[in-house]
């Protein structure tokens, strides 16, 4: 297995990536969409499509960087600190991985349109207020040689402007993922009003129609390509929880330095000084465990699946923690909107959720560890 | 054994020397007390195969796989030495031989010592021919470690030395001491500090085992009375001896961390548990499955950390960090134990084995080698650079 050390590529990439986004998206740019009522920057996406991370995962021939699953992870990671807001997740590492698994002449297409930053994709998959694909109930009903889609899909992350969807439904033996258009007859979106002020809608579906040509992969076995790109997807959301509790962490430490009372910076006092030490000591090994999950992507992705859970159940202990600490020890200011610690508070709690919460990966993780 | 040697070959060496050298016996994986070799000039081997099974090793430098051949180790590079525990894990060999020697004082040794100290000290503690102990916390230098009173006076060619150290684990079963020593007064307390290395047969040293709450009596008093030290027998420069120290107690508080557990080795928590419980309530097991979680990720930052200093890229104060982690961890660890023997668990040596002896064991954990508390004031300091 290759070492946990970032190589200097992943370094690199690093570097780049937070020099772009403290120009291109700092904090400030994320509160001005906000209070615009802005989800999606087009001209941001385009720009980080520029600098191949629409096509992290998108094979070379296609027109994508094909960087590989870690430096994704590292992306998400310097997104995640000044919480910029892209499709990122939802387009270039999940639909791109699901897309990628398929690769005939229709998906390639897809992808070279992904990489270029011409299309993004939102994933239709959970119909309850917990994650759980399994449990789909929407039925894609046998139709001449086609189907026929109906249900209503929650929590569709990035599924308001998303140019197409990749929706997951019931057929006669089991799951089968479909790729359609966003805007065919039949669906309607309802944007949710998210308290990270991102993109998420409840889609409907009222007999929409869907071809064979539109099935992605095979009829009734969807999670051949889904769960790839969900473990993907789950990676990276954890890196991008690592950078989040990275950035509320560096505010809150530079707090303590700053602010006095009682006389005095508040970082000289040892319950203040313990609990933050605390809070790097979780940073630190839920890096780690980002690391391995990015190199376990890589290079042995059947058995990936424990790297991934633990990751993204160890990134959301320590974003809740580090979101938490953060309000409580800068006080007051903490809660007001005018600063931006709650920014980051909020996002953790919808990035705890999606892709499934710290029991569900939890519960991954023992049953991989035999219990 | 050569660096240039492929991992490939070396691993099928190993793995043939290991077939043909390793006694049966010695392939039940150690981990009980009577299981463990510390060697030294007194020692009773509990088997026959206990005692190959050491010399066969330091023939070859395994006991002490890292360190130059010329020291009595077999110089083996990180990546051998990933292959070499792996082999060894493979099999269940036990460890042939842990001491004090070969986890404190040999990297002080390697990284303060005189070419000469070095051939005279450590190829014995490699053969397990000296059993070491280590000289550190005083009635009145716990945390406050740089506090030390044992107080050597310059003598010209020895000092002599008279004090009090506690906490000396195994002093009544070793043959020598390293110790912290005060040798100037007038200095700032880190700066009056030499690390000396003293005799526990010279006239005027004694010890007296501290009885503890798990029954056991790991740990000494020891008591210095006009000892005589030889100039000589000392680590790095006089009043310096806190630099080693510091050194020192990185190797010792990795080492305590017991560096959770890999994803590769080391069973689940849960799976131990279901040992004396067959089934999991549901707290249990949520407790179970956060401490799974924590002990991965714990033991994935301790590979990182190595292939971080492997690639030259230092991990700044990441001992403290383990250390904290690691003994909260295992403290958590063996509550959860408790909870799956019931009241099997809380009987002396009963049919769970010492489960309460190595439960209270645990407590001390995160107190010996630096309490949790200073780790995280080491922290604070070092690593966000609050102000002390």
């Amino acid at each position: 297995m290759s070492k946990l050390v970032a190589t200097e590529e992943e370094t690199m990439l690093a570097d780049m990536a937070r020099g772009f986004l403290d120009g291109a998206a700092p904090v400030s740019a994320f509160r001005k969409m906000r209070d615009a009522g802005q989800t999606h920057d087009a001209k941001l996406w385009k720009e980080m499509a520029d600098m191949g991370w629409a096509g992290v995962l998108v094979p070379e021939e296609a027109g994508g960087s094909d960087m590989g699953f870690a430096a994704a992870n590292v992306i998400a990671r310097e997104m995640g600190k000044t919480l910029a807001v892209s499709p990122f997740l939802s387009t270039a590492v999940m639909a791109a991985t699901a897309l990628r698994q398929v690769s005939d002449s229709r998906a390639m297409e897809a992808l070279a349109r992904i990489a270029a930053g011409d299309m993004t994709y939102a994933l239709a998959l959970d119909e309850g207020i917990k994650h759980d694909p399994d449990a789909t109930a929407m039925e894609a009903k046998a139709d001449g040689n086609g189907f026929r889609l109906t249900g209503r899909k929650t929590f569709v992350v990035d599924g308001a402007m998303a140019d197409r969807l990749l929706v997951l439904a019931r057929t006669a033996d089991g799951l089968t993922l479909f790729d359609i258009p966003a805007d065919r007859a039949g669906i309607t979106r309802h944007k949710s009003n998210m308290i990270d002020a991102r993109d998420a809608a409840k889609i409907d579906f009222e007999n929409v129609e869907a071809t064979g040509e539109d099935v992605l992969g095979q009829v009734d076995s969807a999670m051949a390509i889904l769960k790839p790109a969900l473990r993907a997807g789950q990676a990276a959301l954890a890196a991008e929880m690592a950078g989040l509790a990275a950035g509320a962490f560096d505010m809150t430490v530079g707090y303590l330095k700053e602010r006095k009372q009682f006389g005095t910076e508040i970082g000289r006092f040892q319950a203040l000084q313990h609990r933050a030490a605390h809070l790097w000591c979780e940073t630190e090994v839920t890096a780690s465990a980002i690391l391995n999950a990015g190199r376990m992507l890589d290079s042995d992705p059947e058995n990936a699946e424990l790297a991934v859970s633990l990751a993204k159940a160890k990134a959301t202990a320590t974003a809740t923690l580090a979101v938490q600490e953060g309000v409580q020890m800068h006080g007051g200011i903490g809660m007001t909107d005018a600063y931006d610690m709650g920014f980051y508070m909020k996002r953790a709690r919808v990035g705890a959720e999606w892709l499934g919460d710290y029991s569900y990966h939890a519960e991954r993780v023992a049953a991989l560890r035999g219990f | 054994m050569s660096a240039l040697q492929s991992a490939e070959e070396f691993r099928t060496q190993l793995r043939d020397w290991l077939e043909a050298n390793c006694p049966p016996e010695m392939r039940d994986g150690g981990g009980t007390e009577n299981a463990i070799c510390w060697g030294g000039k007194d020692w009773v081997f509990s088997s026959q195969e206990q005692k190959i099974w050491l010399e066969r090793c330091a023939a070859k430098g395994y006991t002490v796989p890292t360190w130059p051949e010329a020291y009595g180790g077999a110089g083996l590079t990180r990546d051998q030495e990933k292959i070499f525990t792996e082999e060894m894990s493979r099999i269940d060999a036990r460890v042939p031989l842990q001491s004090f020697g070969i986890w404190m004082l040999g990297p002080a040794l390697l990284h303060f010592g005189s070419h000469e100290q070095k051939l005279q000290y450590l190829p014995p503690i490699a053969r397990g021919e000296v059993r070491w102990c280590q000289g550190y916390s005083e009635p009145g230098a716990g945390s406050d470690l740089a506090n030390v009173q044992t107080y050597g006076e310059d003598k010209g060619d020895h000092w002599l030395v008279n004090g009090q150290k506690i906490w000396t684990s195994y002093a009544d079963k070793a043959d020598q001491i390293f110790a912290l020593v005060r040798t100037d007064r007038e200095a700032p307390k880190h700066l009056g500090i030499s690390f000396l290395l003293i005799d526990m047969e010279d006239p005027g040293v004694e010890t007296r085992p501290i009885k503890m709450i798990s029954g056991i009596s790991p740990f000494c008093e020891t008591f210095f009375t006009d000892v005589q030290v030889p100039k000589d027998r000392i680590v790095g420069t006089p009043n310096r001896g806190w630099d080693v120290a510091k050194y020192l107690l990185t190797h010792e508080r990795e080492m305590i961390s017991g560096g959770g557990q890999g994803l590769a080795g080391g069973r689940a928590i849960g799976a131990v548990l279901t040992d004396t419980l067959d089934t999991l309530d549901a707290t249990l097991r949520a407790d179970a499955m956060r401490c799974e979680i924590d002990a991965l990720s714990i033991g994935l930052t301790l590979e990182r950390y190595k292939d971080q200093a492997e690639a030259g890229q230092g991990a700044g104060d990441a001992s403290a960090m383990l250390k904290y982690m690691g003994t909260e961890l295992n403290k958590q660890r063996h509550e959860l134990m408790m909870s799956a023997g019931g009241s099997a668990a809380l009987e002396w040596d009963g049919d769970v084995g010492n489960r309460a002896g190595d439960w209270l064991r645990t407590k001390a954990n995160s107190i010996e080698g630096g309490t949790s508390e200073v780790m995280l004031s080491i922290v604070s300091r070092r690593v966000l650079g609050l102000p002390a």
